[in-house]
């Protein structure tokens, strides 16, 4: 389990000692990550268990009652470094009444992109999730998956340096997952960070390292098959569950 | 460039509802003809009923338009008067006309009275005085004297409801969070949703003006520049003040739940009704409502011609409450993100 070390300005994103509440509840519990550049981490949790409250706490969208977080050195939250990231919610945030090309020129401006660049970077975030054929519908006619894609594509538009995707790949058909993939892979070896939520097995087991969360608490960090081999079971579900209450039983 | 994004968006979003745009632009135009048609009719005939011998009355009467029903008896002209075929009746006692009224309208009653007079004096030896009028004129109607703040009115509510509903839309379906997760900031949100409706009031405000001057012919004595900026502060107070209040509501119903709380009794205050009856503490309410200013004005400029510099103090009062607003807009998108 990596421990968050301290000042290391090749880290993507530090955390530490993170608290979130919710009135009364404590949904995240002394926190602490880091994810190193050029990673794809994945945060894996079941419902309910706190991934998209520390993604936002990451982002600086939301603020943590307690412990502070570090965007590549810099101290969150900060209005500077929302250039840094692309961020895909988990629910998409789409313009109903703009069409797929509109609603990428928007998101677009707003990260300072113009003319040819952004007419390219929007030509080939969409060919990435193969919407290229659909960016003159309005999005009201969009379906749940091409939702979600074009969702990506505008988290792709201004080549961030950090990538926050909650849940890219619901509603995505396995050929494209596969193709997404294949591309967040080729994005982390040009150096872009990628921290990811899912509730896929197969796709947490691409990911270089993984978050595990349950009740609040991150249970264990480490990469698929050293968590595999902690729990001594063969795949990452068998090692979910046998972490998660073996963690319960100690509390 | 940020601002500009937003205005560009807003733009297409309107383009593209057709509804929403005919709300805008058509609903107020319609209601003001409703308006007009009621108040503004047929200049009322009063029925009246006439007792014994008055020839000459009678005659007085039919030029002021009354139309006229004779009478053998009180009696007979009282039974008449029951069943409401008559407004009032007049008969001579000891010489002098005696007058009955319906009177359960009082609007009826005061034009009948106002034919009765008309026509009484002018029997009396032209001893009937000259009458001067200061602003309008004996043809100006009530209409004419209420479509100004009703002009406003119209402009406050409708984009009071639009911006209300679309900032809520932009926080339930979750836009306005991914906009925050940009660079923007929460003053560029708040000046681009300024900018963006800002062009459609203003078309509006014209369209109002236009068609409240020209086609439905209201008395309009000052300048419709006036007229124009006016209307424009005042739907800029409403966009402020809707999207304000839309950080308070959770629904687009709980928007039209501020209707009887923020736009009806300001409609009360801006001068549609007489307020002299009114506790004069109560009264004083009317210097928080923004429609008062705007109706303050809108009055001024049409019906007494009145310039820049007599309707300065509303024109001041209306842009420092929409800068207030919008400052107050500025401060609650903290809420969401606080940077
Ligand atoms: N704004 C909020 N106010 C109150 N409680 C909240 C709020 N946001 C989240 N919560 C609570 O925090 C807990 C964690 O929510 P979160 O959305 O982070 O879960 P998640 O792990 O992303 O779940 P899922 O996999 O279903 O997306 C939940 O119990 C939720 O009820
Ligand atoms: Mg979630």
């Amino acid at each position: 389990m990596t421990k968050a070390t301290e000042t290391s300005a090749d880290s993507a994103i530090i955390a530490q000692h993170i608290v979130r509440r919710f009135g009364d509840r404590t949904v995240l519990d002394d926190i602490s990550l880091t994810v190193p550049r050029g990673e794809l981490f994945g945060l894996l949790g079941p419902s309910g268990s706190g991934k998209t409250t520390l993604i936002k706490l990451i982002t600086g969208i939301d603020r943590a009652d307690a412990g502070n977080i570090q965007l590549f050195g810099e101290p969150m939250p900060q209005l500077k470094m929302l250039q840094t990231f692309g961020y895909m919610a988990q629910s998409d945030a789409l313009y109903q009444e703009l069409t797929g090309k509109e609603n990428m020129a928007f998101y677009g401006s707003l990260y300072g992109l113009k003319g040819k660049v952004l007419a390219d970077r929007m030509q080939s975030a969409a060919s990435l999730v193969n919407l290229t054929d659909h960016l003159d519908k309005q999005t009201s006619a969009y379906s749940g998956g091409m939702k979600r894609r074009l969702s990506l594509a505008i988290a792709l538009l201004h080549e961030p340096q950090l990538l926050v995707l909650d849940e890219p790949t619901v509603g995505i058909d396995p050929v494209l997952r596969k193709t997404i993939w294949n591309e967040l892979r080729t994005l982390t070896e040009k150096g872009v960070t990628i921290i990811v939520t899912t509730h896929v097995m197969d796709e947490a087991e691409k990911c270089d390292r993984l978050g595990l969360i349950r009740d609040g608490k991150l249970i264990a960090v480490d990469t698929p098959v050293a968590i595999m081999v902690q729990a001594g079971v063969h795949t990452i579900e068998e090692a979910f569950i046998s972490l998660g209450s073996e963690r319960s039983e100690h509390s | 460039m940020r601002i500009r994004a937003l205005v560009v968006r807003i733009t297409r979003q309107f383009l593209r509802d057709k509804r929403t745009l005919a709300l805008l632009f058509l609903a107020p135009l319609l209601i003001l003809s409703l308006t007009k048609l009621v108040f503004d009719g047929n200049t009322v005939s009063p029925e009246i009923g006439l007792v014994g011998p008055t020839a000459a009355l009678s005659e007085k009467l039919e030029e002021q338009q009354a139309s006229i029903t004779l009478f053998d008896s009180f009696d007979a002209a009282d039974k008449a008067l029951h069943d409401g075929d008559l407004d009032a009746i007049i008969q001579i006692v000891d010489g002098k006309p005696d007058i009955t009224l319906e009177g359960s309208d009082p609007s009826v009653s005061r034009s009948t009275q106002l034919v009765l007079q008309k026509a009484l004096q002018s029997g009396a030896q032209d001893l009937a005085p000259t009458v001067h009028y200061l602003y309008g004129g004996p043809d100006m109607a009530s209409f004419d004297s209420f479509g100004p703040v009703l002009i406003g009115f119209f402009s406050f509510f409708f984009v009071f409801l639009l911006a209300g509903v679309s900032f809520l839309r932009e926080r339930t379906s979750g836009t306005l969070e991914r906009l925050l997760a940009t660079p923007i900031r929460r003053s560029e949100i708040v000046l681009g949703y300024l900018a963006g409706f800002g062009i459609f009031t203003l078309i509006q405000a014209s369209l109002i003006a236009w068609y409240s001057v020209q086609v439905l012919g209201m008395s309009m004595s000052g300048n419709i520049v006036n007229m124009l900026l006016i209307n424009l502060l005042l739907s800029l107070t409403a966009l402020t003040l809707g999207t304000l209040l839309s950080s308070f509501a959770s629904s687009e119903f709980q928007i039209i739940q501020f209707i009887p709380i923020i736009i009806v009794p300001q409609a009360f205050f801006s001068g549609l009704f007489n307020l002299d009856a009114m506790n004069p503490v109560l009264q004083k309410l009317s210097y928080i409502m923004p429609l008062y200013y705007g109706a303050d004005a809108m009055r001024g400029i049409m019906i007494r011609g009145e310039g820049i510099g007599d309707i300065q103090l509303d024109i001041y009062v209306l842009a420092g409450l929409s800068i207030i607003f919008a400052l107050l807009n500025v401060v609650a998108l903290k809420k969401h993100r606080r940077m």
